[in-house]
């Protein structure tokens, strides 16, 4: 397992690969890959992402290791960007790694709920006008519901 | 002593990322109302806890948890990453 909390940026595809070329007997990889949306009516300058250094970490451990435990997993890795970014910028990715297919979706989408709500991140969109912090959705609170 | 620590728009706020307090609550709630007391700024941003989370020693618990032992408190909004 391998999370990684940092403000560089990081090369998707070579990760991908990577993250794929190091399991010996998986048969499996899906990723997930978050970037910076643009805004529906003005232009996003730019997003800044804060988090809680000490906690963070912690708490997406907290959340793979659930993953691992519920899952037949061979390995996830988990990046997380923070600081600030711009539109199309990559935020984060999750891999999952399995035998079959089917644990490497499930343990992917329940990382992604998880990490959501529960990894301590917060995002604010900047434009011309103004900066806003992101409003957290219920339906990401909900979307927990069916893990429980 | 506890040491508190603001989040995001709680951060902004109180206008503070950090401070040291000395208390004698025994959970959550009860810090809360004492820095609720601690002027206009700590009471605007405690004012609905419903739109509020918080970690003691970096662990996300509920409001009426005990602080025991405690020495991180930390509150900000619901979290937005992925």
């Amino acid at each position: 397992m391998n999370v990684r909390v940092q403000t560089e940026a990081f090369d998707f595809g070579l990760e991908a690969n990577n993250f794929a070329t190091a399991q010996t007997d998986m048969g499996a990889i899906v990723t997930f890959l978050g970037i910076v949306r643009n805004l529906e009516e003005t232009n996003l300058s730019y997003m800044d992402i804060e988090h809680y250094p000490g906690m963070t970490e912690k708490a997406i451990y907290k959340i793979t290791d659930e993953a691992a435990n519920r899952w037949s997993l061979g390995d996830i890795l988990v990046i997380h960007r923070y600081g600030r970014l711009s539109t199309d910028d990559l935020i984060m990715m999750v891999a999952t790694a399995s035998k079959h297919r089917k644990d490497a979706f499930e343990a992917a989408e329940f990382l992604m709920d998880y990490l959501k709500s529960r990894a301590p991140f917060w995002k604010k969109e900047a434009t011309d006008q103004s900066q806003d912090w992101v409003v957290s959705k219920v339906e990401d609170e909900s979307a927990l519901k069916k893990w429980q | 002593m506890i040491d508190v620590l603001y989040f995001a728009w709680v951060r902004e706020r109180i206008g503070k990322t950090k401070e040291t307090v000395e208390t004698e609550a025994e959970t959550v709630a009860g810090l809360v109302k004492e820095l609720s007391e601690r002027g206009q700024r700590y009471a605007l941003a405690f004012s609905d806890l419903g739109s509020l989370r918080v970690a003691v020693d970096q662990e996300l618990l509920d409001f009426d948890a005990s602080l025991k032992g405690a020495r991180e408190v930390a509150f900000f909004p619901p979290m937005t990453g992925g």
